[in-house]
């Protein structure tokens, strides 16, 4: 009995006892000067270059260390800063000095590492070096700028780097402007090296060892990272923030009850409906970006029948619920890409929208006309790791295919497969998203069109003409013959839209909700947030 | 007493073993390749293969088998994909989280269900009889994530009385220094009494919303077992030599009748451990079965394995100890065994 | 007096003691009648989309109000019905061929029959059972078939259990004897005999396990493994429902959730009432 009352007493102690940390003034001041990201996911490591790091990890290791340049902002489409991708600013470097086969850069003679060392180009090559040799999807990204071999870095003096060109390709310099190619704290990764291990994977992994405006003061994987300020930086004026908590809350729903309550500062990571009530709602900033040479797209398998026959495809593209999917599954947050006028003409820009709109009455006679008039059974499938997005998506395409004799199951493929299956190229039908961090037409067509057969080229597209044209413009881009180029960018457009490997839908936005006191969001290609610019108050 | 400990911990050992068999099966049989998680987005085949190699994926099972006992008899786990973080250590940090929240659960539970059932049982036959057991039906009858969301909104959404769903404290405390794991019981140990109110105020939705979900068979258990009590000849006894209501209620007919019950306890325990992956999703709750979750949809093996594995082992030294503690209070059940 | 009229009196009586047996009793054929007639009597299609009128609130024209594509929330829980209703049917008709032949079997035979049986139900015991229905599923494929076998092999121990005690306590019973004594063999006196004498007791367990599976696909949706869509069952809509109720549209997840709730509730209380029907002196 007495225990019993114990209980009961302590219950509703407790639950009087919610007050948040604002009542007490010394955690009122810190709630102040901390910001508090809550995401769904958190970083399965701190080190880019390291064996299966997650996107969370790329935000990690942008503010956490410094690249040789990086790009100056501009006012973006909704008047908001948006990174330029053709103008750089330098980071760690002072100079930069363009040759006719190589870069030359001068390293900041101020900049040190966050434990105090001087930054040197031996630190320098020592991390290029591991970036191309590590393997995995950071050297596959150092090949996307043709940076291949550690012969490429060379340390001229104490402060001097040079890289050299493998060939001349316009993506050189900005690739080294990416996440990727940060700089490494070399002598104390070595000391924290093995045999087994002499890139200091292992410890890099659970410690940042950058000279980043930021470093990692704790983190728990799966519950928060925190995130100290650099007071040391170099790399640009030092930031407001002094303090970054980032949660993970796996609950959608709960995420969004945190910032109405001004519980949590900022989040990125809520479903369409919920950003678009917020900003009706007026309690929150709500900033929606384009993503960069990004899109979403309905693929097809082109190998096999009975997608291997065009007007298949394009029947396909006639009966997809364009708008429905805009109405009811973005709330009106992505840019379309498909219904363009019939008779606009063709861009040299990536993305832009194709001609065709939803039109059943034209798809049934496409179908017919290709041998299917009582259409056939496939199955559509989706990476459960975007299901928000992606069910509703799949759920009505199918809807709308039914329409037209096309009766799908529909597959839903766990996130940790989805690439799996993908690079299995059996999928007949499926709804994807890929965006490239080089905001380039090119860029995108090469991994995603190119003969090449590149994992990303999902339908397994082969055309020698679209080939020609791709090939054509990068060696234009590369030799600076603008003609050529916009010749190509058109040849190799018009080309994927005669023939429809893949249906863009629409090109998603990157939507984040603010506190009203937090300000200096900017977008960058990688989408990540970038703290050094985030002010509070 | 040892003679029934050691004989009941021989027959656990082939259960252990059928239980890290069927694992390994099962999660070798999900549909993920961590070749390819490891090998990142842009890996080609050949990269997918080299790291298949590497983690040693392209061995035969059985050889695969081997390799994992050998490793585990060396209390290594292996290592998650998902987190980057040996298993071990992350059970043993979650472990604590999740047995807090679910002994909190069960002693929130209890507090409602025993003296619910006595009720029940007292006054058998009447509304109060009826409502009872509507009562703790309901709670058993709504699926266990729909009740943490209805009561985060509520309590927290539109009341506010409630703090946020943010895990086990909020953002701008740290931890109590290490002792045992449990947060109220740190905290206490440690003197430092908001962070101990800090624990309390995370953890009563959470255990609230598991308590409401084990109500049912822990009410029905102690009406049924107090039932039979109240029938039997020493109630009427005791009832006949003149004591008040109340003695004979609490002192003689609740002691005898907490038996049987304390056996649900133990198998509402662990049910109610397996069942809690779903309450610590909705509120955050860095527990192992979140963990254990988590990592099962993204099809990685080694916390699966692990935590199956320390739940089993759990089960083992649980059920052991509910019998040695029936054991104690029944001196017959001691005789026979 | 005939057998089936004294049954319908002890019934009668068991109901008027115990109000909320009858209740529950009402609510299960007024579930079966939406499992078998529910597709046929909507108002709407459950599948049909219509994104001009997605998330209304409860009206004339959508009784519960509409879902996130637009779909009529009445139609889809009624439809959903015959989905969860079939998911529970299978399930126990599953456990208990299962379950129900392995514990009489071992409880009966005993010897190796009653080991083997044992070791198997301990094994599974031994896991927590969410996690081993949640990996079935996902080693598997998340189908319906799929499903109820998880929900059949995590709810088999406790078949065994049961049935075991059952057949145990039977085996040497005087009507056991007879029929051995005229002439049946080991396993007809098993089928025929001692099957039939613990259905009774089963028929309690089953209507509780219906109400388990129920709330075991509703678990299984919420972390992605349940049903694929588009298909209506009250456990994904649910799940669905959940990351709208911050945002104020409680009807998506509270109608399907209490359809879900009153099926259980109901199969939870006929349980309670079959139990006082058959086996008085377990009444609990």
């Amino acid at each position: 009995m007495k225990r019993r009352e114990f209980l009961k007493s302590a219950l509703a102690a407790g639950a009087t006892l919610s007050a948040p940390a604002i009542f007490s003034p010394a955690k009122a001041q810190s709630r102040q000067e901390t910001l508090l990201i809550v995401s769904e996911s958190g970083p399965n490591n701190l080190d880019i270059h390291g064996v299966g790091t997650n996107v969370p990890g790329y935000e990690v290791s942008w503010n956490c260390y410094d690249r040789l340049i990086s790009h100056e902002m501009k006012t973006g489409p909704n008047g908001q800063p948006y990174y330029d991708k053709d103008k750089f600013k330098m980071e760690l470097a002072d100079d930069m000095k363009l040759g006719d086969m190589s870069v030359t850069f001068k390293l900041k003679k101020n900049a040190v590492f966050q434990d105090g060392t001087p930054v040197a180009a031996k630190d320098v090559k020592w991390s290029l070096d591991r970036a191309v040799t590590v393997g995995g999807f950071p050297t596959f990204q150092m090949a996307a700028g043709s940076l291949t071999k550690p012969e490429q870095f060379v340390v001229v003096d104490d402060n001097t780097v040079r890289v050299d060109f493998a060939r001349k390709d316009r993506l050189t310099i900005p690739d080294l402007a990416v996440i990727v190619p940060c700089v490494l704290n070399s002598e104390l990764v070595k000391k924290n090296a093995t045999e087994k291990d002499p890139w200091g994977l292992d410890y890099v992994k659970q410690n940042t060892v950058g000279s980043g405006a930021y470093k990692v003061v704790s983190w728990v994987a799966g519950t928060e990272v925190v995130f100290e300020r650099n007071d040391k930086w170099t790399g640009g004026p030092a930031p407001k923030v002094r303090k970054v908590i980032w949660r993970m809350v796996p609950s959608a729903g709960n995420r969004r009850a945190l910032l109405e309550r001004g519980d949590a500062d900022i989040s990125y990571d809520l479903p369409n409906k919920d950003f678009v009530e917020l900003k009706s709602d007026g309690k929150l900033n709500i900033i929606s970006t384009p993503y960069s040479n990004g899109i979403q797209y309905i693929g097809m398998n082109v190998k096999n029948p009975p997608f291997d026959n065009p007007k298949v495809r394009q029947a396909v593209a006639y009966a997809i619920p364009y708008q429905k999917i805009m109405d009811a599954v973005l709330f009106g947050l992505a840019k379309p890409l498909f219904g363009a006028p019939a008779n606009a003409p063709t861009e040299v820009a990536w993305p832009q929208p194709h001609k065709f709109n939803t039109n059943i009455e034209k798809a049934k006679a496409l179908m017919a006309e290709a041998g299917y008039p009582n259409g056939f059974e496939t199955t559509i499938s989706f990476d459960l790791g975007f299901a928000g997005v992606n069910e509703p998506i799949c759920v009505l395409t199918q809807e709308s295919l039914a329409q037209i004799g096309i009766k799908c199951t529909i597959n839903k493929v766990p996130g940790a497969n989805w690439r799996t299956e993908l690079n299995k190229k059996a999928l007949p039908l499926y709804t994807n998203v890929f965006s490239g961090w080089l905001d380039y037409p090119e860029y995108f067509f090469i991994w995603c069109y190119h003969g090449k057969n590149s994992i990303f080229n999902t339908m397994s597209y082969q055309s020698k003409e679209t080939d020609t044209f791709i090939d054509g413009a990068v060696t234009a881009a590369a030799n600076g013959d603008k003609a050529t180029y916009e010749k190509d960018v058109e040849g190799f457009v018009d080309q994927a839209y005669a023939d429809m490997p893949r249906i863009p839908l629409y090109q998603p936005y990157v939507n984040v909700a603010m506190q009203k006191n937090v300000s200096g969001y900017a977008y960058w290609f990688h989408r990540r947030l970038d703290y050094r610019t985030l002010v509070k108050g | 007493m040892l003679g029934l400990i050691a004989k009941r911990l021989l027959l656990a050992i082939p259960n252990l073993i059928g239980v890290v068999i069927i694992t390994f099966l099962l999660t070798r049989a999900l549909p993920g390749d961590p070749a390819a998680y490891f090998a990142g987005p842009a890996a080609n085949k050949e990269a997918i293969e080299q790291i298949r190699v590497k983690l040693g994926l392209d061995r035969p099972l059985p050889e695969q088998f081997v390799r994992y006992v050998k490793e585990l008899a060396g209390g290594d786990l292996g290592n998650s994909l998902t987190t980057g973080q040996p298993v071990v250590t992350e059970i043993r940090n979650r472990l604590p989280a999740s047995a807090e929240l679910t002994l909190f659960g069960l002693v929130i539970s209890i507090s409602i269900a025993v003296p619910l059932g006595i009720l029940a049982a007292v006054k058998q036959g009447s509304w109060i009889d009826h409502a009872c057991r509507v009562v703790a039906t309901a709670g058993v009858s709504l699926p266990v994530f729909f009740t943490g969301l209805l009561l985060v909104y509520v309590f927290y959404f539109l009341l506010g009385w409630s703090p946020a769903p943010l895990g086990r404290l909020d953002v701008f405390f740290s931890a109590p220094p290490q002792v045992t794991g449990f947060y109220l019981i740190d905290s206490l140990i440690a003197r430092d009494f908001g962070l101990f109110r800090a624990a309390l105020s995370q953890l009563i939705l959470p255990g609230v919303t598991l308590g409401v979900f084990s109500l049912a068979p822990i009410a029905r258990m102690t009406r049924a077992s107090m039932l039979a009590v109240l029938g039997s000849d020493f109630v009427r006894t005791a009832r006949a030599s003149g004591l008040d209501t109340r003695t004979v209620i609490l002192t003689y007919a609740f002691r005898n009748a907490m038996l049987p019950v304390i056996t649900t306890l133990g198998m509402v325990f662990s049910f109610l451990l397996g069942a809690n992956v779903l309450v610590e999703k909705v509120f955050a709750w860095p527990g192992i079965g979140s963990y254990a979750v988590e990592a099962l949809i993204a099809s990685d093996f080694a916390p699966v394995q692990g935590f199956v594995l320390t739940m089993a082992i759990l089960y083992v030294a649980l059920n052991l100890i509910i019998d040695v503690l029936y054991g104690l209070i029944d001196p017959r059940v001691r005789l026979e065994g | 007096m005939s057998e089936s009229n004294s049954v319908l009196r002890h019934a009668r009586y068991v109901v008027s003691e115990n109000p909320v047996t009858g209740f529950a009793f009402a609510m299960f054929l007024l579930i079966a009648f939406a499992a078998l007639f529910g597709p046929y009597i909507v108002p709407h299609d459950p599948l049909a989309s219509d994104t001009a009128a997605t998330l209304q609130p409860p009206s004339i024209k959508h009784w519960f109000g509409t879902d996130q594509l637009g779909r009529d929330i009445f139609s889809r829980v009624v439809v959903a019905t015959r989905l969860d209703f079939a998911i529970a049917i299978s399930s126990v008709i599953l456990v208990f061929a299962m379950g129900g032949l392995a514990g009489i079997a071992s409880g009966f035979f005993g010897g190796w029959t009653d080991r083997i049986v044992g070791r198997i139900s301990d094994t599974i015991m031994a896991f927590p059972l969410f996690v081993l229905a949640m990996g079935i599923v996902a080693a598997l494929g998340n189908t319906v078939t799929n499903i109820v076998l998880a929900t059949a092999v995590i709810n088999f121990p406790l078949y065994v259990r049961v049935a075991r005690a059952e057949a145990n306590v039977r085996r040497e019973a005087g009507f056991v004897q007879a029929a051995r004594l005229s002439g049946n063999g080991e396993f007809r006196v098993l089928l025929m005999h001692i099957l039939p004498n613990i259905m009774p007791i089963m028929m309690v367990q089953v209507s509780l396990t219906m109400g388990y599976a129920i709330l075991n696909a509703a678990g299984l949706s919420f972390i992605g493994l349940g049903v694929r869509p588009p298909t209506p069952e009250w456990g994904i809509m649910v799940a669905e429902g959940s990351g709208n109720i911050i945002s104020g549209e409680w009807w998506i997840a509270l109608f399907p959730g209490l359809a879900l709730m009153l099926a259980v509730f109901c199969f939870n209380l006929l349980g309670d009432g079959l139990r006082d029907l058959v086996d008085p002196q377990r009444r609990t």
